[in-house]
């Protein structure tokens, strides 16, 4: 047997399991010193504006206070990448809840109270954050997240459209979504003379370290920033955040380490979001359900700070054998808070609509859900002509339906009844693209026979140093035990994000190399090794992140149960099965649980995550853990996950799609779906709260409680 | 505020808003000067070193403070400090008896890769040391058998143990983990 196929793919356990455990694990604001100072921001209470006055006295006045930074007496930053970095460096407000000041003092309680004793006088202009569909400066822009273009058009879908035998014409609404990781974004920040040391909760050190660079205009090796542990992230925390720079401008301006972490009721404003999309999906199709036209527009908002632009319509270019299509985003500048990356951006929100009219396509013509997507299949990425270099959606969709027994489904709608409760099943599919970025790692093998891997990975809960110990041992021939792995620190050298679902391909790729080569180093050699080891390196730029010929995706099925009370209006997912093709599994034990995790938020987004943006304050009304539902251990039954496993030449040295995000991507939808075949009703907003669910069965004439009684 | 407070930079909170308070925390007494704003959580976490509490949300909304009080579970976050003289904490750093290496349940944590990013553990671990207590008390919950006896252990089945749960938020989605480690050390 190999040293391959008993490491990689194996259940390994998490390294850090028993620092998490016993609770030993240290995050961001866990860096304590006896110096240690606290910072508590004031955020703004105006939707737009500008600061005309900061009265700091009262706050200054207060025991323990020792700064009040405000735009006024703040340092002058350099200018970042990034927008929404540049804090505390204008009166302007451009949305609510931006830091206007920060308090610097000896205890949490005295940065707290000083940050309420904070006055501060604004200018008001009148703000404009609603979205609606045809709101007046609605653009369509150059290009999407992702640099994804914003409009692609193939054939005359609209002609197509006219002349079909089946045409469905609907639009879907998604509110906008909040990440609230458990860790809330925080920093610790220490100078030494002009050197900076910086403990971040981001879900990426390098990214972190260039943006302080700019910021502080110092050179990026003056600089150090640690991620040992960080709290989940869901892309709130994959790109440097504002709390990161103030703890650095605090820590300067007072000469102490200073920790800030933010409070919960604050992140919405600041750490980027979902933002809200207006979906219009025009499908036609032939009597058999094939599809002759696919249009999927998508209305979203972005901050007055800069663009951000959810690629919703992206995915639709992915998906089906539809001969004319029509993607298009548009997006409207509003003065809200900056939306930004949550977990599969533009999949996630594009893949609910998609999903939800082709099961509406399905009911229309008569044919199954299943076998509707089956016979839509393309045979090459419907956008760009390129070959898949895998694709596995049809294995998903029957491999999905044999484990959840979807044969037995009487297709008719509300033909599942059980006292006042309405059963019924639903199926959507899922697609997440094949991300990955270049970086650096070294491997050291040690004379004692271990190896040291060092690679700037950051691990927000994925088991990322678990998968790259595998990875090493792997490409080493070494047992898993005699490799250390060192990760998420700068000075190791650039490492990507972990984001995009992009991680272990990008850090993997570098580790393979570098153990590869340290691999070739040791089989030619005879003599012992010096004490330092013997070393070898791996720069995986315009190599990993080359443009391939090839379209790579990952796609998976989610099949779905659902009780619906007509008593309540309370939808309960009883049943929830996902089956995923991504590429090579590399470790089986983690992989579950990242596919269960993305399944577990999409039910949050199908039953209770909603964000509302209120019209007259400018404000999200659902701002913490107790108004923003995020799925509870009750809401949770028997989540399922299984894979295809997929041999995938065209992807890296692993063979592995990334899996942190698709998971979430197809599950609203399978709910949706359900919650449709449970009540003949289609609902075409999400969250399916009870108030809505109650509300529609009402107005379609099913008195509440009466049915089956 | 007034007047009293001078702005040396290593003025503290003045000894009139602060009191002196004693704990058991993890089995030894910590007596300490206490601000009578700080909650118990914080005083774990900046006072004592012990980090293993975490802070969620600050305001009893996520459970990722839970520690046990004199017993029973509690959100750390939401107790000031100054009002538990003389109590008995009991954090996920001292969970583990004397002797022994790890609990029974963050062993069970670590069987069955019942967590991700870990911030919510410690919490989740806490709690349902808690739960098992509780449980074996005869506390019923929401969905105990109406009919089952007063005062009897409580058999914990997984919807138990789920409602009991449910007061600790976890976003990684490692719910029906924890649930299966739970499982695993009901006697």
């Amino acid at each position: 047997m190999t040293a391959t196929e008993t490491v990689l793919g194996a259940p390994a356990e998490r390294r850090e399991g028993r620092e998490k455990v016993t609770g030993t694990a240290r995050y961001a604001a866990e860096y304590d010193s006896a110096d240690r100072a606290h910072a508590w921001p004031v955020p703004a209470t105006v939707a737009r504006g500008r600061v005309i006055a900061v009265d700091a006295a009262a706050a200054l006045a207060l025991p323990g206070v020792l700064a009040v930074l405000t735009h006024e007496n703040a340092p002058r930053l350099g200018d970042p990448d990034d927008p929404v970095l540049a804090v505390l460096q204008n009166p302007r407000v451009p949305h609510r809840g931006w830091f206007v000041a920060l308090v610097v003092a000896e205890t949490l309680e005295a940065a707290r109270a000083g940050a309420g004793a904070v006055r501060v006088t604004y200018e008001t202009e009148g703000a404009d954050v609603t979205l609606t569909a045809s709101h007046p400066e609605a653009y369509v822009p150059d290009s999407a997240n992702g640099g994804f273009p914003a409009v692609t058009e193939k054939g005359d879908p609209d002609g197509a459209f006219a002349s079909s035998a089946a045409r469905l014409d609907v639009g879907y609404t998604v509110p906008p979504l909040h990440n609230h990781p458990m860790e809330p974004h925080a920093g610790t920040a220490r100078w030494e003379g002009d050197r900076l040391t910086v403990y971040s909760s981001s879900q990426g050190t390098s990214a972190v370290r260039a943006e302080l660079a700019r910021l502080f205009g110092l050179p990026e090796d003056r600089i150090t920033v640690r991620s040992e542990h960080v709290g989940g992230g869901f892309g709130s925390k994959g790109t440097p955040r504002p709390e990161v720079v103030l703890a650095a401008m605090a820590a300067r301006e007072t000469g102490r380490p200073v920790t800030l972490a933010l409070p919960r009721r604050y992140l919405p404003a600041v750490v980027g979001h979902r933002a809200p999309t207006l979906h219009r999906l025009r499908l036609g199709a032939d009597a058999d359900g094939r599809l002759t036209s696919l249009t999927h527009e998508v209305t979203t908002y972005t901050s007055r700070v800069k663009e951000f632009v959810e690629q919703a319509a992206v995915p639709a270019r992915v998906m089906y054998a539809a001969p004319t299509m029509r993607t298009l985003h548009r997006v409207a500048a509003l003065d809200v808070p900056t939306p930004s990356w949550m977990r599969a951006p533009g999949e996630c929100p594009g893949m609910y609509a998609l999903e939800s009219a082709m099961d509406e396509l399905a009911v229309e013509v008569g044919v199954d859900p299943v076998e509707l997507r089956i016979r839509n299949e393309p045979e090459t990425e419907p956008e760009s002509g390129k070959p898949f270099s895998s694709r596995s959606l049809v294995e998903c969709l029957r491999d999905g339906a044999r484990r959840f027994g979807w044969e037995r489904r009487d297709p008719r709608p509300r033909s599942g009844e059980e006292g006042p409760l309405l059963i019924g099943t639903g199926v959507a599919s899922a697609t997440y693209p094949v991300l990955v970025g270049p970086g650096v790692a070294s491997a050291r093998a040690l004379p004692g026979g271990d190896f040291l891997v060092r690679v700037n990975a950051t691990d927000i809960g994925t088991g990322a140093r678990t998968v790259l110990a595998q990875i090493a041992a792997d490409a080493l021939g070494a047992p898993l035990d005699a490799v250390r792995v060192e990760i998420a620190d700068s000075d190791i050298g650039f490492g990507s994000v972990a984001g995009g679902s992009s991680g272990t391909a990008s850090w993997g790729s570098a580790v393979h190399e570098a153990c590869a080569r340290l691999s070739g180093m040791l089989a030619g050699r005879s003599e012992p090794l010096p004490e330092e080891g013997l070393v070898a390196e791996a720069d995986t730029s315009g190599k990993a992140d080359a443009e391939s010929p090839y379209a790579r995706h990952a796609f998976g099925a989610h099949f779905a149960e659902v009780a619906v009370d007509t008593v309540s209006g309370e939808v309960r997912v009883t049943r929830l099965l996902g089956v995923f093709a991504a590429g090579r599994i590399l470790n089986a034990r983690t992989a579950r649980s990242q596919f269960i995790g993305g399944m577990t938020m999409g039910l949050g987004m199908a039953l209770t995550e909603d964000s509302t943006m209120d019209p007259a304050f400018g404000d999200f009304t659902q701002s913490d853990l107790a108004s923003y539902h995020v799925p509870a251990h009750a809401d949770v039954v028997a989540p399922e996950a299984y894979w295809v496993e997929e041999a995938d030449d065209h992807l890296n040295p692993m063979g592995s799609k990334g899996i942190g995000e698709i998971g979430i991507v197809g599950t609203a939808a399978a709910v949706g779906n359900a919650v449709h075949h449970a009540t003949g009703i289609r609902f075409r907003e999400l969250p399916l709260t009870p108030d809505r669910v109650l509300t529609g069965l009402l107005e379609h004439g099913h008195p509440a409680g009466m049915l089956g009684v | 505020m007034d007047s009293r407070h001078d702005r040396a930079p290593d003025s503290r909170t003045p000894e009139p808003e602060r009191s002196q308070t004693t704990l058991r925390v993890n089995g030894k007494p910590h007596t300490l000067m206490v601000d009578h704003r700080r909650v118990l959580l914080d005083l774990l976490r900046e006072d004592l070193g012990l980090t293993g509490a975490k802070k969620g949300c600050d305001h009893g909304q996520c459970g990722a403070c839970t520690v046990l009080v004199d017993g029973r579970r509690m959100n750390g976050c939401l107790l000031l400090a100054v009002a538990l003289d003389g109590s008995e904490i009991t954090t996920v750093e001292g969970l583990a008896g004397d002797g022994e290496d790890l609990h029974p349940l963050q062993q069970a944590f670590l069987d069955r890769d019942a967590f991700q990013c870990g911030y919510c553990t410690p919490g989740q671990i806490c709690s349902a040391a808690g739960v098992l207590a509780e449980a074996a008390a005869g506390h019923p919950s929401h969905v105990t058998d109406p009919a089952a006896p007063s005062g009897e252990p409580v058999a914990l089945g997984r919807e138990e143990i789920r409602e009991r749960m449910s007061g600790n938020l976890c976003r990684c989605g490692a719910y029906p983990r924890i649930v299966d480690a739970v499982e695993d050390v009901i006697p």
